[in-house]
């Protein structure tokens, strides 16, 4: 008998309408403002931790619907953004550092649905608010730093074992490769020189130059050693920005490396974008080096002079200062770093905790130099890319400026405090730069999209009445065009609609307002299959065919045709994700998903409706 | 309801001189324009700084830019956005001068002279480089597509076809940018996804033509090519025209209701759907046709064999 399905084709229906049923469900339920309690290091988040928030919010008053631990997060709900706000300060002041609170929205999904893993769809920036910085990381500057740092290792080594030099420095060449030149007065004090740094440093390629009667040396890193250089670079970057964003306090943050020097941070929520990219971005530490109090620094500012193992600085706050050229502690050995008033003179200042290298370090060099004077350096690096002649190019800035000098009164070990910084937001931002850790190359920001909440709500509310109207104006279309058949068609759609809710959150795939044209847009195309096969029916129906055998027709000439037609946009759909920068692919997303889950509707879901109503008895007439 | 009441028999072949008149204007135009005027390439192409605020009340443009000068900003350019309540600057990129601190200083500019909240709505810089990477990403992304459909098409059915339908999409894709840059329309990303999306379309369009030309090469005994071609057109006619007005329809929701931010996308989709119906009739079959396709290219050899067991 003609037009009739299997009872299994019928179960595989139901199973699939059912299952996408319950997992579109979550994105019905709305979300609860919400706090987000984490450990950011050397803490734990516990039972204990849950019961202190608890105690906090009821100590302060603060209304909260529910609190929960879990994943070592503790999640509180609230009825308003209200309490959530008050919570938030109340919680932070309480606990203290070490945790991470931030601000979140929490799906309502109930339990049951989330026992199934069901959860609603992941909205994207341009939906939720917040920023998308994409930062490049100038991995050169990483490869110029290991080049400095064979500086000052040649220079220890060179003068340990009293071979004479001339100068050392670095050296760039005509493409801007670098290397660490060294000049000799005798080429017979370069053999010696060179031999030493190749057995020290069998990884350099060591070569000769001589310019006329000056013999110079050139030591270039090997090109595997340059590489990993810039990965592990990039890959400290990555773990350093992690650690920052925690100290921001931001729920679900999303930091990611794209290609071989980018980082991708999104930042849900985030509205304080001066903030986030003064943080973000910078790249302040800190050196400490011993002043030198022999000579004028000030004449050796103006006649350009400097004296041999010295180094020349600007002072913050004006003038010029002298200081070693051996660094005493650099800033690496942090551990822990806050901010506060110093007790004595009510400025700034940033109290500063060291690991057990850098404390036995510290000690020693202090112990050594009591009574001598020290000076804090504050080192800045940025990278910009500034338009010169109409091209893009990179310009690389080190600021390096003493913000403190101070008599050594005694031996300093694990803990102590600098002072010198400008103001109390300056001593916070330097804390927590320092806690975070440093940058291993400098960032820039090349990529910034930001949207405040107002404009993702709107953005939510377009889309939506967008899909909600160009659904509708199909729905009736149809139903008007192909009567019955278009009801058929109707079923299938709104089917679809399900299923690709239900795929994009089974997938946690970020949905977009380019998404949402997607979506709009399958809709219109989805009935696409169905006009194929119904125009194909009638025009059966026309050459005289009964209607049973119009309908097993139809549905047999126009499938080649749909999967032809729908390959096609397949194809193109997947180039636009291959290319995908951010919103773009979301639309590819859901323009795939659209196509794929509407050949299934469209084909198997309407047969299915089709031959309940016809299948399997006299048919005089079809609702065509 | 039906369309044509009766199976429809016009004669779009005879025409076919017309439409390739019309088309080659349609391009002539175009790629005069896109010579001349270019396009107008949104801040995700040129890279820059775009921002838009929101105020509480109608705000003074003029206020706004004199802070914009004052705040060092002379070249910035503000407008309405929308409402006289929300304004949108934008500051293309300059020498010596581009960075992701200029909307922080413009946001703070404009919050000092301004008693209420100013509230921010959307930040977008774009990197010199990162625009130009995307230009050039996205001319290849449609080079790629191109290439990937033409394979396929070739596979599928015949590569006179294949290059019919590449010849209907570049045709659509000319068209729709052409219109872009004749009016000045801005072009961002999202019109450059719309474009990909056209192009899945317009195939999807001539692919079901062709689909049917096919069958009928194989099914009619008699006629000449052209009869064949014009028998499939009328036969896919109502098809054709009632995939493009669902097509529109939900085009126009988005464009209406969508938002200023999907405007461009919407516009770009209704261009390229409308030429794409237009070319899935004409451009597609009178190309494929003028390459001479013929019942013999279409005649697979085991079908052949096939028909023989069937002659009693």
């Amino acid at each position: 008998m003609l037009n009739q399905y299997p009872a299994w084709k019928y179960l595989l229906l139901i199973v699939v309408l059912v299952v996408s049923a319950l997992y579109a469900l979550p994105n019905l339920y709305g979300e609860d403002p919400a706090l987000q309690v984490s450990s950011s290091r050397n803490t734990a988040v516990d039972i204990s931790t849950q019961e202190s928030v608890r105690e906090l919010l009821q100590d302060a008053d603060v209304p909260f619907n529910s609190i929960l631990l879990a994943d070592e997060q503790i999640l509180v709900r609230f009825a308003d953004t209200e309490a959530q706000l008050t919570a938030k300060d109340v919680v932070k002041e309480g606990l203290g550092r070490g945790y991470v609170v931030a601000l979140n929205l929490a799906p309502r999904t109930p339990d049951w649905l989330r026992a199934m893993n069901a959860s609603p769809m992941y909205l994207g920036l341009d939906l939720r608010g917040g920023v998308h910085f994409l930062m490049e990381v100038d991995v050169e500057a990483a490869v110029h730093q290991a080049e400095e740092r064979y500086i000052s290792d040649f220079r220890g080594l060179l003068r340990e074992n009293k071979v004479r030099y001339v100068k050392i420095g670095r050296y760039i060449g005509k493409e801007g490769d670098g290397a660490v030149e060294v000049k000799f007065r005798s080429a017979e004090e370069r053999d010696k020189a060179e031999r030493l740094l190749e057995k020290e440093y069998p990884d350099l390629n060591i070569d000769d130059e001589d310019r006329g009667d000056a013999y110079f040396m050139l030591a270039r890193l090997e090109e595997q050693e340059k590489r990993e250089t810039r990965k592990l670079a990039l890959k400290q970057n990555i773990t350093t920005l992690r650690n920052r964003v925690n100290e921001l306090g931001v729920a679900e943050p999303v930091i990611q490396q794209q290609g071989d020097s980018r980082i991708v941070i999104q930042l849900p929520g985030v509205q304080d974008t001066a903030r986030a990219k003064d943080i973000l971005g910078a790249t302040a530490t800190l050196e400490f080096r011993l002043t030198d109090e022999t000579h004028d620094a000030e004449e050796a500012a103006r006649t350009g002079r400097i004296p041999a193992g010295l180094k020349l600085y600007t002072q913050r706050e004006g003038g010029h200062a002298l200081l070693k050229n051996r660094v005493m502690l650099t800033g690496d050995y942090i551990i822990d770093a806050s901010s506060g008033l110093d007790q004595q003179s009510g400025s700034p200042a940033v109290y500063i905790t060291l690991d057990g290298k850098g404390a036995s370090i510290f000690s020693k060099v202090t112990g050594e130099n009591v009574k001598k004077l020290m000076s804090v350096v504050f080192i800045e690096r940025k990278t910009e890319t500034r338009i010169i002649d109409g091209e893009p190019v990179k310009t690389r800035r080190t600021v390096e400026e003493v913000i403190n000098t101070a008599r050594i009164q005694e031996q300093l070990s694990k803990r102590f405090q600098i002072t010198g910084l400008d103001s109390t937001k300056e001593a916070h931002n330097l804390a927590l730069l320092l806690r975070a850790g440093a940058l291993a190359a400098p960032i820039e920001i090349i990529e910034e999209r930001t949207i405040g909440p107002s404009l993702g709500q709107d953005n939510i509310d377009q889309g939506f009445a967008s899909v909600v109207i160009g659904f509708a104006l199909v729905l009736v279309f149809m139903a008007v065009w192909y009567r019955g058949f278009g009801l058929v068609a109707n079923i299938a759609l709104t089917f679809n609609l399900v299923v690709i809710i239900a795929v994009l959150s089974m997938l946690q795939a970020t949905l977009t307002l380019p998404g949402i044209a997607g979506i709009v847009l399958t809709v219109g195309m989805a009935v696409d299959a169905n006009v194929l096969i119904f125009e194909r029916i009638r025009e059966e129906l026309r050459n005289g065919i009964s209607p049973q055998a119009a309908i097993n027709s139809g549905y047999a000439k126009a499938f080649s045709t749909i999967m032809d037609a729908n390959i096609t946009t397949l194809i193109a759909a997947v180039v636009l994700f291959g290319f995908g920068s951010g919103p773009v692919k979301g639309f590819a997303i859901t323009l795939s998903i659209g196509i794929m889950t509407s050949m299934f509707t469209a084909i198997v879901g309407t047969r299915a409706v089709i031959n309940l109503a016809y299948g399997n008895r006299r048919v005089e007439k079809l609702s065509i | 309801m039906q369309l044509f009441k009766k199976p429809t028999t016009f004669d779009f072949m005879s025409k076919r001189t017309m439409a390739v008149t019309f088309s080659a204007l349609l391009i002539l135009i175009s790629i005069g324009s896109l010579a001349t005027r270019g396009l107008n390439f949104g801040l995700d192409f040129t890279g820059g700084t775009l921002i838009e605020m929101g105020y509480e009340h109608p705000v003074d443009l003029a206020v706004v830019r004199s802070t914009l000068e004052e705040a060092g900003f002379p070249e910035a350019v503000a407008q309405h956005f929308g409402t006289s309540k929300d304004i949108l600057i934008r500051i293309a990129p300059k020498e010596g001068k581009s960075n992701a601190d200029i909307s922080t200083t413009i946001m703070t500019a404009l919050r000092s002279v301004e008693e209420d909240e100013v509230e921010m709505r959307r930040v977008e810089f774009v990197g010199p480089q990162v625009g130009e990477e995307l230009t050039n990403d996205g001319g290849l992304a449609m080079i790629y597509a191109l290439i990937g459909i033409l394979i396929y098409v070739g596979f599928r059915f015949e590569y006179r076809f294949a290059i019919g339908s590449v010849v209907a999409l570049v045709h659509d894709v000319v068209i729709t940018l052409g219109m872009f840059s004749l009016f000045q329309l801005s072009f961002d990303l999202t019109v450059l996804a719309a474009i990909l999306a056209v192009i899945g379309y317009s195939l999807n369009d001539t692919i079901v033509v062709f689909d049917r030309i096919r069958e009928n090469f194989r099914k009619m005994r008699k006629g000449t090519s052209v009869d064949i071609v014009n028998a499939s057109l009328n036969q896919t006619l109502s098809r054709t025209i009632m995939t493009s007005i669902t097509t529109l329809l939900v085009l126009i929701a988005l464009f209406v209701v969508g938002g200023e931010l999907i405007h461009g996308f919407a516009t770009a989709l209704i261009i390229g759907v409308v030429v794409g119906t237009y070319s899935s009739i004409y451009v597609a079959s009178a190309s494929a046709l003028s390459l001479g396709i013929s019942k013999e290219d279409l005649m697979p050899v085991e079908k052949e064999g096939d028909d023989l067991d069937h002659i009693p």
